[in-house]
């Protein structure tokens, strides 16, 4: 899975030449339209994001991620509020991913932690970073490889419920484990 | 509607404002000086009007009261002899005439005078040249002018602001004049922007954006519209803040574990750790005297304010009360920190006093985030919900004055007050 994004360079200057104000000039655009490389654009960059291939392993390791009667099927970790630690129900789950990275030594995982939409933006990336990291440290113990994964937050940012109240919030507050094409 | 299907051809050159900022003010200064400011002679002519910019300006300060004045004929100019005593009966103390002319080479010739009716004398007066683009950036240099001439602080009219616009899906990097005109985006994303933080001198912004999946730390010219990665490295990467003399960032890394602060060169190079910490550290904003960076650290079990030297070295706790002390702002004059606070299930804007370890509440919103101080310390910008939808509010450091400055489509967030124009 490849992400393209397109930088389009636009300078807008507006000409005029005022003995004693300085003109409000307007700031230039950039446009990101995520996956689509805008025609004419100036600055066009590629960057991959764990291309790993999965075609090429044992199809029955990667079915069973997708199998919702395989425990590898559950991708996420839940917390309650301002707290990081994985609790003991959400052991077995993160024990079977480790076993699965161990036996598909190519395969990569992202961690995205999250948080709810409550407190500081930015306090809460370093949350959901702590979140993502917490079931990092545990896949590592379990055997999974540093190179194997990566844990990022994605803070607030992007909930997985809307709408305000304890119910949308428990399930914002959360770690995902996500393979290749899955993010 | 015309407007609006110009702006969709004109989409993907310029975003140009499809809604601007409006603004709505509550509360007012317990003194505010009352000024006259008569319609500018040769002002009527003109579709943009200049001495009404001036005067929301100045009212939306909340330290000015500009009176209601009946129409004034014939209509007085700078050149005018001015009669004190009917402006003293009119209950004004200041006064401010003016005039507008159109020059043979199509540009405009906007000259003023401002008078102290209690003194009756003359303070001081400008004449300016401009383009008809300019007249409106020309009102908030008057404003500016009127503003420091009566108060003896620096007026903030002629600044900008940025902020995040969430618009469905799309997240939009916005740049307007401090009164919410001219909006102009500055990044147009399908994926979350947040953190901008200009740079001193007004010209460069960082800021955080997921394009890339993951937070990723960019610098952006405002006036060049080409991307800069500051800091990308694995984990997260977050929370710019400049440094005063603009030299390098702090930025909040989770590449060796947890979320740390680490020192940036704008340009991605000169990379150094500063603090290692067990826990939390973010948030990072540095003293206007470069010495201190104020931070948020959950270090003690829960979220709180700390600060450093700039250059590395122990921290010490700066908030104490309640368990949830986060976005730590200096003011410009560094004898406050504006910061949010949770109260049982309010997050609300506060103010520290740091001689005095005073605390003053400054809100009562459910969901305050993000305070940002305008470059004279008067006002403090910040983010707040109210009915569901993301709004920008601006409230005096007294307390006493608020603006709420809403979108009419979208949810308004991360607000940065710029500095002064240079």
């Amino acid at each position: 899975m490849r992400i393209v994004w397109a930088v389009l360079a636009v300078s807008i200057l507006a000409a005029c030449a005022g003995t004693q104000t300085t003109d409000s000039q307007p700031p230039a655009a950039v446009e990101d339209r995520g996956a689509k490389p805008a025609a004419g654009a100036q600055g066009v960059e590629t960057k991959p994001i764990g291309s790993v291939d999965l075609t090429g392993r044992p199809a029955a390791g990667a079915a069973a991620l997708k199998d919702p009667n395989n425990i590898l099927s559950k991708r996420s970790v839940f917390y309650d509020f301002d707290k990081y630690d994985v609790k003991d129900e959400y052991k077995p789950m993160v024990d079977a991913h480790a076993k699965y990275l161990r036996e598909n030594a190519g395969t990569r995982m992202l961690i995205q932690g999250n948080t709810d939409e409550r407190g500081s933006r930015e306090y809460n990336i370093a949350l959901g970073q702590r979140r993502a990291e917490s079931v990092k440290r545990m896949l590592l113990l379990l055997g999974g490889r540093e190179d194997q994964i990566e844990a990022v937050s994605l803070g607030e940012e992007k909930p997985r419920a809307t709408g305000t109240g304890e119910e949308a919030w428990a399930q914002n507050r959360r770690s995902d484990m996500l393979y290749p094409g899955e993010y | 509607m015309r407007r609006l299907l110009a702006a969709l051809l004109l989409s993907l050159v310029a975003w140009p404002a499809l809604a601007q900022l409006s603004i709505e003010i509550t509360g007012a200064g317990a003194q505010r000086i009352p000024i006259a400011i008569a319609p500018f002679a040769g002002e009527a002519a003109l579709r943009s009007g200049v001495s009404s910019v001036m005067r929301a300006d100045l009212e939306r300060s909340g330290l000015f009261r500009a009176l209601e004045l009946p129409p004034l004929v014939p209509q007085p100019s700078e050149a005018s002899t001015v009669n004190y005593a009917e402006w003293k009966s009119r209950l004004a103390d200041a006064l401010v005439l003016g005039s507008i002319a159109v020059r043979a080479d199509g540009r405009f010739e906007v000259r003023f005078r401002l008078y102290d009716v209690v003194k009756q004398s003359p303070i001081g007066g400008v004449a300016y040249t401009v383009s008809r683009e300019q007249l409106r950036s020309t009102a908030h240099r008057i404003a500016d002018y009127v503003y420091e001439k009566l108060t003896g602080e620096k007026g903030v009219f002629s600044t900008r602001i940025a902020y995040v616009v969430k618009r469905g899906a799309r997240f939009e990097l916005q740049v307007a004049d401090a009164d919410g005109a001219n909006e102009q985006a500055m990044l147009v994303s399908n994926e979350p922007i947040l953190s901008p933080a200009w740079a001193p001198n007004g010209k460069r912004i960082a800021y955080v954006s997921f394009q890339n999946k993951k937070p990723i730390v960019y610098v952006q010219d405002v006036e060049v519209a080409k991307q800069n990665v500051v800091a990308n490295f694995k984990g997260s990467n977050s929370a710019p803040a400049w440094a005063p003399d603009g030299s390098r960032l702090a930025v909040v890394l989770s590449r060796d574990g947890n979320s740390q602060l680490y020192l940036i060169n704008p340009d991605g190079s000169n990379l150094r750790r500063l603090t290692s910490s067990a826990g939390i550290d973010t948030e990072p904003n540095f003293s206007p005297d470069g010495q201190w960076i104020y931070f948020t650290s959950d270090r003690g079990g829960s979220p709180q304010i700390y600060r450093m030297p700039a250059s590395g070295g122990e921290a010490q706790r700066v908030t104490f009360e309640g368990g949830y002390n986060v976005s730590p702002r200096i003011s410009p004059d560094g004898r406050s920190l504006a910061f949010i606070m949770r109260n049982g299930s309010k997050f609300q804007a506060a103010l520290l006093d740091l001689n005095t370890r005073q605390v003053q509440v400054l809100t009562d919103s459910e969901l305050d985030e993000s305070p940002s101080f305008a470059p004279n310390g008067r006002q403090i910008l910040l983010a707040t919900v109210i009915g569901g939808r993301g709004v920008l509010s601006a409230v005096s450091s007294d307390g006493r004055v608020k603006q709420r400055l809403t979108l009419s489509a979208g949810d308004v967030r991360e607000p940065a007050w710029g500095p002064l124009a240079h």
